[in-house]
């Protein structure tokens, strides 16, 4: 690990820093508050009634049994609402035909598959709600149901939307060279289907909301990763003007992408409470987790790539099939297309082309899940990339040199015209090698073999594109997102100096309250532990754009770095007005502002605000007070990259996989704090794992769930997953002052490639070169099988 | 995750809830740990309308031996998987679950529960053992081959509590477990204990098989014990009495393993547990 050198955010020394987390005190004590901590008085409680059909009409709703109950207070169904309009859904690409179907708070006429609410009750005591949901009788006419997107496409499906007459929601395509030329040189075509299922978050706190109308006002705590949209959508959806509705997301349990989602129960629950004139809560069963909060993945990608026989890629053409499920809910149809932007990977591919269909089944709705389109544009691409080396009988990592961008320190137009802010791939896969030696791995497989273990090694050379966003590039005439990419960030000095930073991130696990607070602290002088970091209210701090996409860091915490730069330009100029100095020979220096030459002539931040706030004594024309507001839209995104490992041991006669190490050397420019990008790639690799090895969402073909519970649906435990071991290289980017790439999604995007091709190592030798995930112990026996020529 | 609404009782004796197991009628049940009870009520596919929670009732916790060993039905997993002298029970009961589990969980709430993938039964069945149950007529057992009837249902009657765990002593056997599962927390994929006895010419003078999870209920693998009983211990007649694992097994399939998978790895995790019962 280089040293991090003297950046633009060194101060006195905290960043690049493995300071413990300042969240950790209260998560590891239980002293933290969640959505389910929180009770009002007066409090009613909703349930919901759902459809255990994945295709229906509601012929009838009978409440009489549920309303006879003591302490149900209402149930109501899609006719009682007087809801604006539809649960909201923020994509519209210009020039692209999408059609998205209604998605209304309670269904209306028909419900589209199980889960989806029909009735909600409302009543005094949590589990009298849910004894009266059973009491409400829905009489269901089944209509027919397709859960396979590609039989979906076909003609004489079965529709999910009559309204729109066809399953197929829109066709995108994003490419550059000449494809056709590149796969006409090309010596060698390789071509796979490749099925990257469909997942869930599997956050540990499971969705909750509590809503409260009061005296015309609407708060709403939810636990959300996006209280300003959530706020926003609420004023929208129930007319309430802007400014009288709060959304609080309290401590949030992890989300992953899941609760980037404005739900029918946030909108339904807060419609009641203003309905019942009582505060109205819910907190979401684990079974219901799985069901109706928003899955991820599930494309089926058709990829074709061609090469010379030296191993230069030459084309590469990727067919996307994605299941969006029976809705578009908050961005569901945008993240397939996520996929396209980086599908050049790490490699100077002249020719890159790829198309999407986006595809309704009657299943709940795919949407955003840690990484949302590039974990499956990497897997993909480092899976086939294996493949093609096969196919070559080259090495793979021979193959990947030979294509790598060389590195490169300002922006990199790829193919299709996306510029990648700085990389250095071939420095990733060094310092991997650092760590671990294939040739010492190919000496320990014949040594296992004898004792009838199967050995593996895989790989994966990945970059990925985050730091959400450039408005122009993801905006309304740019990609299409209705709304913009910025950050916000408010520096408020105290008058005895410490700090408080309100960002308008909206943390849930990540750490932001420390290293946020270390940027900050470098900056003024102070401790970061006298930086209190303030989020998700959208009460306290200004309009925010909150937390997904691995953003919060390059862009939010730039708007926070901006922010203190602008009260240390005020500082500055307080102490130069005092001192009679240049405000250009200050800056901070240890624990305060130091005149360059004169250490002893300085001022500490509580000395500055003192005078900020009793301004006997500023420059003429000076406002009082030590408080700054930054708003920050990035000019490009950030491209973070790696190089992973893994080796794993297969038993053939089981088909059971060990994970026997797994290396992850990752690139997100400088540490801010090392021991937070840790955390943040063993939870990615983890979710990574899981994808590979482990979880599944899958409906039968009646539309039922069948991993309904986490019994079925396998979350990998500490004891499925290896002690993980982790490098980094710091390769700056351009892009922002901090000069900082995000983490957060990293471990997942390069994990199940990894993982896959460690497998598909290992069982080469028993004639199986190729597989999809989950790779289940049954599927690796079955394939074994196969490649026996016995039975399947 | 929200229960069906229920009444409680934690009676102090056993007379006490033999009575109160009586009064409940068809619906009430006993509640031992409750780590299986419990998670089918929050899904509400268990709906009992009383639980008779049996901690307080004395006498039905502890291990005794005395030849044979006693286990008393309220017995912790941990405490049977803490006690070697236990052999094969303690063996598989550190299998069950996480540490958690164990710590709250049963051996008689497990074998009361009668379900096929979970590891004590099949357990009780390769060591011919026994269940003492008592209802409020009087006490009277019921020998492991009776027990099981059928997926989630014993032989015991309504109003009886199983009240200790009976195994026979089994020093002069063996013992080993192939236990087959996706996360080490799960339910057995498979699971297979074998019990080895060797004669004094090194032969097998006895061997008990009992499979996890390979039909409705708990089962013993008899053609793979005919194959082996008195045939030499030795690798080729272990893995040919293994061939016989699945033999007349007709294991329900799953989402995760499909039927031939099952019995695939019944054959492949008896050899196993025969090698390890011979000290392999």
């Amino acid at each position: 690990m280089s040293a991090t050198t003297e950046t633009a955010t060194a101060g006195n020394g905290h960043v690049g820093r493995a300071i413990r987390r300042k969240e950790d005190p209260r998560l590891i004590t239980g002293r933290a508050s969640y959505v389910d901590d929180i009770n009002l008085t007066g409090q009613l409680w909703a349930a919901w009634v759902r459809s255990p059909e994945a295709h229906a009409k509601v012929v009838s709703i009978d409440a009489s049994a549920a309303l006879a109950r003591e302490g149900v207070r209402a149930v109501f169904t899609h006719e009682d609402l007087d809801i604006e309009s539809t649960l909201p859904m923020a994509w519209a690409p210009p020039g692209v035909e999408l059609k998205t179907p209604d998605h209304w708070v309670l269904a209306k006429g028909e419900v589209k598959h199980v889960g989806d609410p029909v009735a909600l009750v409302v009543g005094d005591d949590r589990y009298a709600v849910v004894d009266a949901a059973e009491d409400v009788t829905v009489e269901f006419d089944p209509l027919p149901v397709v859960t396979d997107p590609e039989a979906a496409l076909e003609d004489g499906s079965p529709l999910v939307h009559d309204a729109l007459g066809t399953n197929k929601a829109y066709e995108w395509s994003l490419g550059g060279g000449d494809l056709d030329g590149g796969f006409a040189e090309a010596d060698v075509i390789v071509e796979r289907r490749v099925v990257n299922h469909r997942m869930a978050g599997g956050a540990i706190e499971p969705r909750g909301v509590l809503a409260e109308w009061r005296a015309d006002k609407l708060t709403v705590w939810s636990s959300t990763q996006v209280p300003h949209f959530l706020r926003l959508h609420l004023s929208l959806l129930l007319g309430i003007s802007e400014e009288r509705v709060r959304v609080i997301a309290p401590e949030v349990g992890g989300a992953f992408g899941s609760k980037l989602q404005i739900y029918a129960e946030e909108i339904g629950c807060a419609w009641a409470s203003r309905k019942l004139g009582r505060p109205v809560k819910w907190v979401e069963t684990r079974s219901e987790g799985l069901m109706v909060t928003h899955h991820g993945r599930d494309q089926i990608d058709y990829v074709k790539v061609g090469a010379k026989r030296d191993g230069t890629i030459t084309a590469w053409h990727t067919k996307i099939i994605a299941d969006l499920g029976a809705y578009q809910m908050l961005l569901t149809p945008l993240i397939p297309p996520c996929s396209g932007f980086v599908m050049c990977g790490v490699y100077k591919t002249p020719a890159v082309h790829t198309d999407v269909i986006g595809v309704h089944t009657n299943k709940f709705a795919t949407d955003a899940i840690r990484g949302a389109g590039r974990p499956e544009a990497a897997h993909l691409i480092e899976v086939t990339i294996e493949q093609l080396a096969g196919e070559l009988g080259m090495d793979r990592l021979e193959l990947r040199r030979k294509n790598f961008i060389p590195p490169f320190s300002e922006p990199y137009e790829t193919a299709i015209g996306v510029a990648y802010d700085s990389g250095n791939y071939e420095g990733a896969l060094d310092k991997l090698l650092e760590h671990i030696d294939p040739a010492e791995v190919e000496g320990e497989k014949a040594e296992l073999r004898d004792r009838g273990i199967y050995r593996g090694i895989g790989f994966c050379t990945y970059t990925e594109i985050c730091g959400n966003a450039p408005t122009r590039a993801i905006g309304p005439s740019g990609f299409g997102l209705q709304g913009g990419g910025w950050e916000s960030a408010t520096v408020r000095v105290h008058a005895t100096g410490s700090v408080t930073l309100y960002t308008g991130t909206s943390p849930h696990g990540q750490g932001h309250e420390t290293g946020f607070a270390q940027i900050v602290a470098d900056k003024l002088g102070v401790d970061p532990s006298q930086v209190d970091v303030i989020h998700g209210d959208t009460q306290t701090g200004p309009f925010g754009l909150d937390t997904y996409g691995s953003r919060s860091l390059a862009v939010g915490g730039e708007a926070a770095a901006r922010a203190a730069d602008k009260v240390a330009a005020k500082a500055k100029a307080i102490i130069a007005h005092q001192l009679e100095a240049d405000p250009s020979d200050i800056a901070v220096r240890g624990d305060k502002f130091t005149v360059a030459g004169s250490p002893d002539k300085g001022m500490t931040l509580a000395e500055v605000s003192g005078a900020a706030y009793v301004p006997e004594n500023l420059p003429d024309g000076m406002e009082p007070g030590l408080d700054e507001t930054s708003f920050y839209d990035p000019e490009n995104f950030v491209f973070p990259f790696g190089a992973h490992a893994c080796v794993v041991d297969v038993d053939p006669e089981t088909g059971n996989v060990e994970i026997v190490r797994y290396i992850a050397v990752d690139d997100c420019g400088p540490a801010i704090n090392p021991m937070l990008i840790d955390g943040q790639v063993h939870g990615g690799v983890t979710h990574a794992i899981g994808q590979a090895l482990f979880e599944r969402i899958h409906y039968d073909e009646d539309g039922q769930l069948v991993t309904g519970t986490f019994v079925d649906y396998a979350l990998p435990s500490a004891a499925e997953v290896p002690s993980f071991e982790t490098d980094r290289t710091e390769t700056p980017s351009p892009v922002n002052s901090l000069q900082v790439k995000g983490v957060g999604e990293a471990g997942t995007i390069a994990g199940s490639a990894t993982v896959t091709n460690a497998v598909i190592d290992a069982l080469r030798p028993l004639g199986v070169d190729y597989i999809n995930m989950p790779l289940s112990p049954m599927r690796i026996w079955e394939a074994i099988q196969e490649a026996k020529g016995g039975p399947a | 995750m929200i229960p069906a609404e229920f009444d409680y009782v934690v009676p102090e004796s056993l007379d006490a809830a033999l009575a109160a197991l009586r009064e409940g009628g068809e619906d009430a049940k006993l509640l031992a740990g409750g780590h299986s009870l419990l998670p089918l009520m929050k899904l509400r596919l268990a709906t009992p309308t009383l639980l008779v929670d049996l901690r307080k009732v004395p006498g039905l916790d502890g291990i005794q031996h005395n030849g044979a060993t006693t286990v008393g039905a309220m017995t912790r997993h941990h405490a049977v998987a803490s006690d070697p002298s236990l052999g094969l029970a303690a063996r598989a009961a550190a299998t069950i679950a996480d540490q958690q589990v164990r710590n709250r969980g049963t051996i008689g709430g497990s074998i009361a529960h009668g379900d096929p993938a979970s590891d004590m039964p099949a357990v009780l069945l390769a060591a011919e053992g026994s269940v003492t149950v008592r209802g409020e007529s009087g006490e009277r057992q019921i020998a492991a081959a009776d027990l099981f009837q059928d997926y989630l249902t014993t032989s015991l009657d309504e109003g009886e509590v199983l009240t200790t765990v009976n195994l026979p002593d089994m020093t002069q056997f063996g013992h080993g477990y192939a236990k087959f599962n996706r996360r080490i927390e799960d339910w057995a994929m498979v699971a297979v204990c074998a019990l080895v006895k060797r004669a004094p010419d090194g032969s097998c003078e006895d061997v008990r098989i009992g499979l996890t999870n390979m039909g409705s209920t708990a089962l013993r693998a008899t053609a793979a014990e005919q194959a082996l009983r008195g045939q030499p211990l030795d690798a080729q007649h272990i893995a040919a009495a293994a061939e016989q694992a699945a033999e007349g097994t007709e294991p329900p399939a799953d989402l995760n393993a499909s039927s031939e998978y099952k019995r695939h790895l019944a054959r492949v995790l008896c050899r196993r547990a025969l090698e390890e019962a011979l000290g392999g």
